[in-house]
């Protein structure tokens, strides 16, 4: 069983519309008890890090994903939900995330080139730099959709894939049992779909 | 770097798709769900549906499909059509929209992009707009292309823009229909007046229409079209092998 949990930001449908494409089961759930029972964890994401990160904390999610990730669960973040994953994000002002992973959420802007547009919307290849269990069904160069305005940098120990946007943009991560997408598995077609099926496989 | 974008667009009336035709491998050509399987397959990089029915009872109908769509599919929806209120979005994006766009009921209530990028993110509204050259200037229509609102395209777009909308299709009432190739001089213009992605739409009658356009305008982001695809003149195969051959970057 696969917690999606849940924490009032973003809309779940395609997210859990893929899962059970892929045979996953699945349930969207903010229950203490059902995501401590669950075999892996999914914190999905849209919208600004400031006013996720409260809502993480209102609810109290902020403690149980950080203690179930210590104790050994797989935890995959997607969008925002990796961004969630690192210590801290610069978007309008300096907000803690969970401190899962090294490193910090910047804005693109600044960052990259003026001629390109922001946000980063759109098909981008993988470029893999490390080797990741996210990858068992997909190749270097596949194709996936990002949409976002932000990008994990200082992250060097655990990101396994970038795309080129002007510089090299964080894709995805992974330290242990903890993971992260920038891009969106569940709106990349069929690459997208045998990320999420790596993911819920679960062997490494 | 991110690819060209191809997106079919479907017209959905009463639940079901308008002007179809028949491709290998499709039993039901205006079944909503068969054909995005179906564009998805041959490798759309998006889908737009397109609500024409004006009824209570079609619109219910359209978001039961969507639904269906969404669970089926996965690759990014625009939808559109009789988007006036935020509940609109609010109605399209819990059947599992990606993004909304919004026509004519930006140009009654030009807030309604403000509203919904606040609620939803830049990135969710798109603004669409059906513009013709009346006088030596670009004027934006409304009500599909019927009625002239007197306004100058450029500025209305960089005003939406500059209001939260993250996407603007160009639709070029001037090459609509003709199957002459996009309007590259209207589309220039818009690419220089704002720095969102901008999909170019009105005109495409062969895939050289598809290269034509991005070798002339390299920042325009993605080009659409409904009957080229639905009959079987473009297959979306073809064209990205094409559009690779000439050094522009799809995903294949």
């Amino acid at each position: 069983m696969i917690a999606i949990i849940d924490y009032g930001v973003g809309n779940l449908f395609s997210l859990c519309s893929s899962l059970k494409s892929i045979g996953a089961e699945s349930v969207v759930t903010s229950d203490v008890q059902t995501i401590e029972n669950a075999d892996k964890l999914i914190l999905p994401g849209v919208g600004a890090f400031e006013d996720a990160a409260r809502k993480l904390k209102i609810s109290g999610m902020d403690e149980v994903i950080k203690t179930q990730a210590s104790a050994g669960k797989d935890l995959m973040g997607i969008c925002l939900g990796m961004q969630l994953l690192f210590e801290k994000s610069y978007e309008y002002g300096e907000h803690q995330g969970l401190g899962l992973l090294h490193g910090n959420v910047v804005p693109m802007e600044g960052a990259i080139s003026t001629e390109l547009k922001i946000p980063h919307i759109g098909w981008n290849a993988l470029k893999f730099s490390k080797d990741s269990r996210l990858f068992k069904y997909i190749k270097e160069n596949d194709f996936v959709y990002f949409v976002h305005s932000y990008f994990a940098s200082d992250c060097d120990d655990s990101v396994t894939a970038t795309a080129e946007y002007g510089i090299p943009i964080t894709a995805s991560v992974q330290k242990d049992n903890v993971m992260g997408c920038q891009f969106h598995p569940e709106k990349s077609g069929s690459v997208g779909l045998n990320i999420l099926r790596a993911f819920c496989e679960g062997d490494i | 770097m991110i690819t060209k974008r191809i997106i079919p667009c479907l017209d959905v009336k009463n639940g079901r798709v308008v002007k179809g035709v028949n491709f290998e491998g499709v039993s039901d050509v205006s079944s909503p769900v068969e054909l995005a399987r179906f564009y998805s397959e041959s490798g759309a990089d998006e889908l737009v549906f397109y609500d024409i029915t004006a009824s209570f009872e079609g619109r219910r109908l359209f978001t039961e499909i969507l639904r269906e769509v969404a669970s089926a599919i996965f690759i990014p929806l625009t939808v559109g059509g009789g988007i006036n209120t935020t509940d609109d979005f609010d109605r399209v994006l819990k059947c599992g929209a990606d993004k909304v766009s919004v026509n004519s009921g930006a140009i009654r209530n030009p807030e309604l992009v403000r509203e919904a990028a606040k609620k939803y993110g830049d990135q969710c509204v798109v603004l669409s707009a059906d513009i013709k050259r009346v006088g030596g200037e670009f004027r934006v229509f409304s009500k599909g292309g019927r009625e002239d609102t007197g306004m100058e395209a450029i500025s209305w777009i960089k005003k939406c823009v500059g209001m939260g909308a993250g996407e603007v299709v160009v639709n070029s009432i001037d090459t609509d229909g003709v199957k002459g190739g996009f309007d590259i001089p209207m589309l220039e213009a818009v690419c220089e007046a704002v720095n969102v992605p901008v999909i170019a739409s009105g005109g495409a009658g062969c895939v050289g229409d598809f290269i034509d356009l991005f070798k002339k305008i390299p920042n325009i982001d993605a080009g659409l079209a409904a009957s080229v695809f639905h009959f079987g003149e473009i297959a979306i195969p073809d064209l990205k092998k094409e559009m690779k051959k000439n050094n522009i970057i799809a995903r294949i």
